[in-house]
């Protein structure tokens, strides 16, 4: 069973951009939202070297992280070929213009990293 | 859905390197046949010569193990060659009777050596020099016999001789023309190349005709005999007298193989033959445009338009190659490209020391370079090579082009300069900490072979490209062969095939004002871009249509979405602008304060006479500017960053003029000024040039009688020094001089193109012309430099104006 808890408005997240939820249990969430309105929600920590996602250019269905430019997949959180790594992706749903996360994924993915600075 | 039958003929580099493409992109689309003449998987042919040399094993050159072939769920037939192919019924016929039915056909036969028609061709210890087999048999020969005679002194034989030499045997190379590898190199670097191949125990019999091949009592070769009747012993005899496209399958199928079916198989820019819809052909067998490319770097372009065609993308062309030579011989280093012999119209560089061991020949025509042979060193190879593809002018560097590209200033690999005597833990790509070792492990594991490819799996020379000439001597020696990129104008990104120069043109003439409708007129491949074009179309709409187009804030990179700089733990770094590097005690007690206040843990001086604030918190970066209450000093963005000013006349015994005052002007002039790249600019007050005026994007150099402008100095990766521009006598001139120049800049320069990048790629005269010789033109530029900034909002304080999206300071609530 999913636990679904209200986060923000689609139109809170910047057109082609992201916001940044920060948990008390583990690292930041970044929430982003496409030029579809589509969002999706990842850890904010490249896998390269945990480089802030939420800060990074998004285009298509991908956010190049703002230190090395690696390229992230939003749906899937892996680097694009030939970089190699994944970060954890968190569950959203969209309902009525309001995005929700799953509180019981906020609260076990992704805990023992590092929480980011930013 | 049934799958589609794909059926290959030919088992070797080029072949094979389109079905990996085609698996990649299309990995279900077809149930793959292949048939090898060869008994051996798909095997790097041109790393034959090291395993002949006893440098390397058979098994370490093959490139793709039977394994492969069973995981991508590839039919193999080795050691059977084709012999027919029935079009009508689609059937490929094998020697054996095996046969395959085929939807999609592709013919890599590959090339065959060419054998002059002579008596004792056929003598047994007479081959050729193509495959593993005659690899074994040199070998093998090696061990039994004591004459070798290579006829042909090319590129293959000279590899062969140099082989066998090494594996023990007396070598003679036989070659009709005056001087070695006569289309490859020109007199003089053929001449150096025989005397040092002679020096290592080789023996040349140059401008010699063969007649015949003289056999034994037993059938086999015991001499070569020459046109006027002289004879040489010969035990064993390499045919190398070059090679031919394969068509004979071909030719007996009715495919188009050029006139008096003497070309390769005949195909157009899809890689599709002319005659056979379903039939395409990659490799040494197929001729495009008249053309047939023996180079792995065309065959693989190749291979990868083929696949996206197979794949029924319908994308790619293939547009032919400009392609360069190196000798795989170690120890020996050469390297010709173009049009290297001259002729009318064309200016010659030459550089000789034949006791040296090393010769240089550039061929300059039209401002550009179009051709070069090297003998001895050969590091520059590559960058001459990228000079002649792109066509840049050269007329500012041609005093220094015969010196290299590392005597036009770069750092970062310690000077090294040739790859094979580095240690595997040596740094090879000085940005991104690449080794030796770590280049060469990329290579053999992951199979690379082009610059690209090598630039994209270990980042080495992807960053300020110094080292390339350096991965390209290690993928020569790791991976054999030439692997230079062919030419293409280059796109802007994967998203567009449309160049910077497309683009900056087409908003111009069609008056666009938003991304989209640049994304939308020029058939982007994406719907909103990627992180590499997307900041460039915003900033040409912006520059070019200043008060018209909008700003998009979401196409800036980070930096410049937050003004400032994001380190790498995530926080970032407030630098206050300090008009031409003075402060007052006021802002630097706010500064203390400030740091005090928001727990700021580093502070530092910057190289441009500020001070830097690292550390802090993204939520806190609004009241830090506030309490700061000094201006941006943009020092995040591809803006103006700040004029560097020695004290001048106010102070210096030596000043000659005020270079503080006119420092600050200009800076006051010129900030918020967004441009291609970062601007740095400096005054000095004298020659003694304390501000470092040489090495900035505009530099002054105060002297008795006015001011000295210099123009494109970079103390960046490529140390360059700035260019003389012109000598005025007021600072009102110096300012309209420069801001005419950095308008000029911003208005043609490419995203990302400092000015030294952009007056190389125009030509100082450009510069001078539209700067010097046209007054109204000047004025004009400076006009609309002035008119852009005018209004400009200070991002740190007016937000909205700015396009400054506060909720990015803002997290949402905690969870």
């Amino acid at each position: 069973m999913s636990d679904w808890k209200a986060i923000c408005k689609v139109d809170e997240i910047p057109l082609l951009g992201a916001r940044r939820l920060p948990r008390k249990l583990g690292g930041d969430v970044a929430i982003f939202r496409n030029s579809e309105d589509k969002v999706f929600a990842l850890l904010d920590s490249c896998p390269h070297k945990g480089g802030p996602l939420s800060q990074g250019i998004v285009f298509g269905e991908s956010v190049a992280c703002p230190l090395h430019n690696w390229t992230i997949g939003l749906d899937d959180g892996c680097a694009r070929s030939p970089d190699e790594g994944c970060t954890p992706r968190f569950a959203v749903k969209v309902d009525s213009g309001v995005v929700h996360l799953d509180l019981e994924e906020l609260n076990s993915v992704a805990l023992r990293e590092v929480p980011s600075a930013a | 859905m049934k799958k589609m039958k794909l059926v290959m003929v030919g088992n070797g580099m080029a072949g094979v390197r389109t079905l990996e493409e085609l698996i990649k992109i299309a990995p279900d689309l077809y149930d793959i046949t292949v048939f090898g003449a060869e008994p051996h998987p798909n095997y790097n042919r041109i790393l034959l010569s090291p395993v002949l040399a006893g440098e390397q094993t058979l098994d370490e050159i093959v490139l793709n193990p039977l394994g492969w072939y069973t995981e991508n769920g590839i039919t193999l037939h080795l050691g059977k060659k084709v012999v027919d192919i029935d079009r009508r019924n689609r059937v490929v016929k094998a020697e054996d009777g095996t046969e395959a039915e085929y939807d999609r056909l592709l013919i890599c036969t590959g090339s065959n050596p060419f054998i002059p028609p002579m008596p004792g061709k056929d003598l047994e210890g007479v081959i050729a020099y193509r495959d593993i087999h005659d690899t074994n048999t040199m070998i093998e020969a090696a061990t039994k016999y004591k004459h070798a005679v290579v006829v042909g002194g090319g590129l293959l034989g000279l590899e062969a001789a140099n082989g066998l030499m090494l594996r023990g045997m007396r070598v003679t190379v036989v070659h009709l023309a005056p001087w070695l590898m006569e289309r490859q190199l020109d007199e003089v670097a053929g001449k150096l190349l025989q005397t040092s191949l002679e020096s290592r125990g080789l023996a040349f019999k140059m401008g010699a005709q063969t007649q015949a091949l003289i056999g034994d009592k037993d059938g086999r070769v015991m001499a070569v005999q020459f046109k006027d009747s002289a004879e040489i012993p010969a035990d064993l005899v390499v045919m190398a007298a070059g090679i031919r496209p394969n068509t004979a399958l071909a030719i007996k199928i009715g495919l188009n193989c050029g006139k008096d079916n003497r070309s390769g198989i005949v195909v157009d820019d899809t890689m599709q033959t002319i005659t056979d819809p379903r039939i395409y052909s990659v490799g040494e067998c197929a001729a495009h445009r008249g053309t047939v490319y023996g180079l792995v770097a065309p065959l693989f372009e190749q291979g990868k338009v083929c696949a996206t065609h197979l794949a029924q993308f319908g994308i790619g062309r293939y547009q032919g190659s400009l392609t360069s030579t190196k000798l795989k011989v170690t120890g020996i280093d050469l390297f010709s490209a173009g049009n290297f012999t001259g002729g009318e119209g064309c200016e010659e560089i030459v550089m000789s020391d034949p006791y040296g061991g090393v010769y240089k020949k550039l061929v300059i025509k039209d401002d550009k370079l179009i051709g070069a042979c090297m003998y001895g060193d050969t590091v520059d190879g590559s960058w001459y090579f990228k000079l002649l593809r792109e066509g840049r002018k050269v007329s500012d560097i041609r005093d220094k082009l015969m010196f290299g590209e590392s005597n036009i200033g770069d750092v970062g690999h310690e000077g090294h300069s040739h790859a094979a005597t580095m240690a595997d833990t040596d740094e090879v790509c000085g940005c991104n900490g690449v080794s030796k070792g770590a280049i060469c492990k990329a290579i053999k594991e992951k199979g690379l072979f082009t610059l690209e490819e090598v630039k994209k799996h270990t980042k080495a020379s992807a960053s300020c490209g110094s080292c390339t000439g350096l991965v390209e001597q290690l993928l020569m020696f790791t991976a054999g062969g030439d692997y230079s990129k062919a030419p293409t104008k280059k796109a802007m990104c994967a998203c567009t095939d449309a160049s910077h120069q497309d683009v900056r043109e087409a908003i111009r003439k069609d008056h666009h004002l938003t991304i989209d409708a640049v994304y939308r007129s020029m058939a982007w491949r994406t719907p909103n871009g990627c992180a590499s074009c997307r900041p460039a179309v915003n900033y040409y709409l912006i520059s070019t249509w200043p008060k018209e187009a909008k700003d998009d804030p979401q196409s800036h990179f980070i930096n410049e979405r937050s003004h400032a700089n994001i380190q790498k733990d995530g926080t970032y770094s407030v630098v206050p602008r300090m008009w031409g590097g003075t402060t007052n005690s006021s802002e630097l007690r706010r500064i203390a304060d400030v740091v005090d206040k928001y727990a700021i843990p580093t502070v530092k001086v910057t190289g441009g006479q500020r001070i830097d604030l690292l550390g802090v918190k993204k939520e806190d970066l609004p009241a830090v500017w506030k309490d700061l209450a000094m201006p941006s000093g943009h020092a995040y963005g591809k803006t103006l960053r700040t004029v560097k000013t020695c004290v001048g006349s106010e102070w210096c015994r030596f000043g000659t003029q005020d270079s503080t005052a006119l420092g600050i002007e200009l800076e006051r002039v010129l900030w918020r000024m967004y441009a291609p790249h970062k601007v740095k600019l400096a005054v000095s007050g004298c020659p003694r040039n304390c501000a470092e005026s040489g090495i900035k994007d505009v530099g002054v150099i105060g002297v008795d009688s006015g001011w000295e402008i210099y123009v494109g100095g970079n103390g960046g990766i490529k140390t360059d020094v700035a260019q003389f521009l012109v000598k005025l006598k007021t600072a009102a001139e110096v300012i309209e001089y420069s801001g005419a120049f950095l308008q000029l800049y911003r208005e043609e320069g490419w995203y990302l193109e400092r000015t030294v990048h952009y007056i190389s790629r125009v030509g100082l005269d450009h510069v001078k012309t539209r700067i010097l010789n046209d007054a109204d033109g000047r004025r004009a530029l400076h006009d609309k430099l002035l008119f852009s900034l005018d209004g400009e909002p200070d991002p740190w304080f007016e937000f909205e104006k700015a396009g400054v999206d506060a909720r990015q300071f803002e997290p949402l609530g905690v969870i």
